[in-house]
């Protein structure tokens, strides 16, 4: 077998197939089927965007929002796709997405103002990720539970913090990085943010021992610990790390909507499963894709600026989002089934 | 043998699961009215052939008739109707529904086909329960609510609600105490009076001493002796014949230990209440130690103790002199200790991942520089260690489950192997892992205890302990009953020990 490229780093002649040193297989044997349906479903969803709606789907304007709106839940995605990866779930991140919103633009707050809000934003998405972590690692709560708990109390806090009205931002650093002037290269910085949080959500998934251990304990927990993995703590870790995504989401959902209100967030917990199911990432654990969870949320984001821009009712933007998982977990069963 | 034909006949039944051939041409026959024992170690096939008979696994092969006539059971309700009924070990009742409505779950009398008459289930459960001699026990309380012990008698209760001739119970006896096991004994005798034929499981011989009429024994999917009389066989055949060998394994020479170097491990008075009593062992490197003992002897638990993974109750155990912390898989695992466990696919593989994966998940700290992995070193090491132990196919980049059984077990040590552990805990290393592969991995193991490891080796099969260890530990219900050099012991012995407890003269 000639290579044009010499070995990277290997100075061993050892070629096996699957890891060759050539750059170009590798990365076909990366973009594995699943991936590239993904990539696929996208096209196709792209291609319906620019036949139906031809001027506005494909206007810059226009995917410069589809790109923001993915944003703000693509970020809550890549914390759930750790949790999923290890076995666990997180149903409350939407309402910590509320609860760090509300708690970043109460008057108090903003009177700290960029650095306040989002230091505030943060913290509140770490803690809410600590106590998730603490019942379930130490607490031996299932983490249904004690995720649903957290989901209750975090919704009920930001109504009391709130008492059901919108809170106006004021402050003009955080509402100038939400304005076309901040764009770079024509690229909103929340835009931006998501981009960084997948790079680093990746490499962390893919080439930390942080990552590994995720994908230990959630594949087979018992040998995990009996491999000698700290299991109570990596799970401990998994929620700080979703509460974190959570918190770095409310700023982004600030910035975008100039405003903090009790009801951020609603289902986002539910689109986030859905993404990086259909991404990949296994229920069951053991098995995580980051690439497979963007993905899943910009076919999300796409299919519902399509039916926006089609005038469809979001009824049936629930009813085509509802087909997809079905048909998504489906292929996954069966590509499962056949390996 | 009477004209008549036998109840049940099972021949030459054959059930394959991916990888494992767990039934090889079984032949089962059974009387109207018998009680007949059916013995074997886990993994002989015992639950599959049960599970065959309730029609919950379709065998692959063979036939089975039910009073001279030729039946296929299709689904566990085709069995129910012929009159099988199957009381397992896990207790198959829903625990948030009466004891009647367990009783007569599925098949419920009924008005206008479904409305539930509770009433009358709840008389005629009555009505079953005393008859089983526990009258005490109210039709209308939630299981949950019941002693495991009152609970079978539900489950009993059920298999009587229906027309049945043959109970298959699978070790009955396993979560109950002594007098309810007289009970017990009681009621599969007033059942065999009344016709009814019993298919007992237990790993208990005195047991079946007591109540069989007839011994089959599996071993390894087949069925090695059929229709022994249960009262008479000699206990050492009966033991010979679940544990005894089929073919003769190579193992590797033993070599002359002149003076040993220091102990490394050292278990002091380590015991587990209820499950073994306190322990005094030594282990020195280069030294293989065997603890012989049956299922239930306290084998693994002592391993599992010793490994941290589960808390003594009481005593301590020293590496190098230093007390580990007790109850910590990972002080363990830092100290050099690694457990190559008796489930690998449920306690050691990460079966979604690679062989390289599940190599390095111990060591992952040596290939990674603040979190970060140099997976080029990784892979690298890994290979080298499989290499070591000449895993096949040479290729670590292959998922784990596409190994066979010897492969992945030495995937398992090789996780050890690269971690530089210095203990190792081998428990049942051989289990499913083919005839022909066990004489490498018998060499492999020696090799590493030439190379300085200690291990310390756990196995039902007294060969395999005798072949392999320097000194051998013989265990019977949690009590060590003799320790002596290998070469001092033979089968016979060990089984005697193992059965009685004293040695025979």
């Amino acid at each position: 077998m000639t290579q044009p490229v010499s070995p990277p780093r290997d100075d061993t002649p050892k070629v096996s197939p699957v890891e060759g040193p050539s750059q170009w297989r590798t990365l076909a044997a990366r973009a594995d089927v699943r991936t590239l349906s993904l990539l696929g479903v996208l096209a196709a969803l792209i291609l319906i965007g620019g036949i139906t709606k031809p001027d506005e789907f494909l206007d810059t304007r226009n995917l410069q929002l589809v790109l923001t709106q993915a944003s703000v839940i693509g970020v809550v995605t890549v914390g759930m796709t750790f949790v999923i990866t290890s076995g666990g779930i997180d149903l409350s991140v939407g309402a910590i997405v509320a609860l760090a919103s509300v708690w970043a633009t109460t008057v108090a707050t903003q009177e700290y103002g960029f650095a306040g809000i989002l230091f505030t934003a943060v913290i509140v998405g770490v803690g809410c990720g600590l106590v998730n972590g603490l019942l379930i690692a130490y607490g031996g709560m299932v983490p249904f539970i004690a995720t649903l708990a957290m989901f209750a109390s975090a919704r009920g806090l930001a109504l009391q913090i709130t008492d059901g009205k919108t809170q106006i931002v004021t402050v003009e650093g955080v509402l100038d990085l939400g304005g076309r002037d901040a764009y770079i290269l024509g690229i909103p910085p929340l835009v931006m943010v998501f981009a960084l949080v997948t790079v680093i959500g990746w490499l962390l998934l893919n080439r930390t021992t942080f990552g590994r251990r995720s994908v230990a304990v959630g594949g087979n927990a018992e040998a995990a610990r009996l491999a000698g993995i700290d299991v109570r703590r990596q799970r401990l870790y998994l929620y700080l790390l979703s509460g974190l995504c959570c918190g770095v989401a409310a700023f982004l959902l600030i910035v975008l909507s100039g405003s903090g209100q009790n009801t951020n967030g609603n289902l986002y917990e539910l689109d986030a499963i859905a993404a990086a199911i259909i991404g990949g990432t296994l229920l069951s654990g053991g098995r995580g894709t980051i690439t497979g969870s963007v993905l899943g949320v910009l076919i999300f984001t796409t299919i519902t600026n399509i039916f926006a821009l089609n005038n469809l009712q979001s009824d049936v933007q629930q009813i085509a989002k509802g087909a997809i998982i079905v048909a998504a977990v489906l292929v996954q069963r069966r590509t499962a089934s056949t390996t | 043998m009477a004209p008549e034909p036998p109840l049940l006949t099972m021949s030459g039944i054959t059930k394959s699961f991916p990888g494992v051939r767990a039934l090889d041409g079984v032949d089962l026959d059974v009387q109207t009215g018998e009680v007949h024992c059916l013995l074997g170690q886990n993994g002989a096939g015992k639950s599959t052939l049960i599970k065959v008979l309730a029609g919950a696994h379709q065998p692959d092969d063979g036939t089975i008739s039910w009073r001279g006539e030729q039946v296929t059971l299709r689904s566990p309700i085709a069995a129910m109707r012929l009159g099988i009924a199957t009381i397992y070990q896990e207790l198959d009742l829903v625990e948030g529904l009466s004891v009647a409505e367990n009783v007569y779950l599925g098949h419920e009398p009924t008005a206008a086909g479904f409305v539930v008459r509770g009433k009358d289930a709840r008389a005629s459960t009555a009505a079953l329960l005393k008859r089983l001699g526990h009258s005490e026990i109210d039709p209308g309380r939630l299981v949950g609510d019941l002693s495991a012990a009152q609970q079978q008698i539900v489950s009993m209760a059920r298999a009587l609600s229906h027309d049945v001739r043959l109970i298959v119970m699978d070790e009955p006896s396993a979560a109950l105490d002594p007098d309810e096991v007289d009970n017990l004994f009681r009621i599969v005798g007033d059942l065999t009076d009344e016709g009814v034929a019993v298919v007992y499981i237990s790993h208990r011989l005195e047991e079946i001493r007591r109540i069989g009429d007839c011994v089959t024994v599996l071993k390894d999917g087949r069925a090695v002796a059929g229709g022994l009389p249960a009262k008479s066989t000699p206990t050492r055949e009966v033991v010979a014949l679940m544990t005894g060998r089929n073919v003769e394994y190579v193992f590797p020479d033993r070599p002359e230990h002149q003076d040993l170097p220091d102990p490394v491990l050292e278990v002091q008075g380590l015991a587990r209440e209820g499950e073994f009593a306190p322990l005094d062992l030594t282990l020195r490197p280069g030294e293989i130690v065997g603890l012989a003992g049956l299922v239930g002897s306290g084998r693994s638990e002592i391993l599992e103790t010793i490994y941290g993974a589960r808390k003594p109750t009481a005593g301590q155990v020293r590496v190098d002199g230093r007390p580990l912390r007790p109850g910590s898989v990972r002080a363990a695992v830092r100290a050099g200790l690694g457990l190559a466990p008796e489930e690998r696919k449920a306690q050691a593989l990460l079966m979604l991942e690679s062989v390289t994966r599940n190599v390095s998940v111990s060591s992952m700290s040596r290939f990674s520089y603040g979190g970060w992995l140099d997976r080029g070193a990784e892979r690298e090491a890994a290979h080298q260690a499989t290499r070591e132990l000449s895993l096949r196919p040479d290729n670590p980049s292959v998922p784990v489950r596409t190994l066979s059984g010897g492969n992945q077990q030495k995937a398992v040590l090789a996780r050890w192997l690269l971690r530089g552990c210095r203990v190792l805990l081998l428990d049942e290393p051989t289990r499913g892992v083919d005839v022909g592969a066990r004489a490498e991995l018998y060499a492999v193991i020696r090799r590493l205890a030439d190379d300085g490891l200690a291990v310390l080796l756990v196995s039902s099969e007294v060969p395999e302990v005798l072949g392999l260890a320097d000194r051998v530990l013989v265990l019977r219900e949690g009590h060590v009953v003799h320790t002596a050099p290998a070469r001092e012991l033979d089968e016979h012995r060990v089984l005697d020990l193992v059965m009685e407890g004293t040695p025979a003269s």
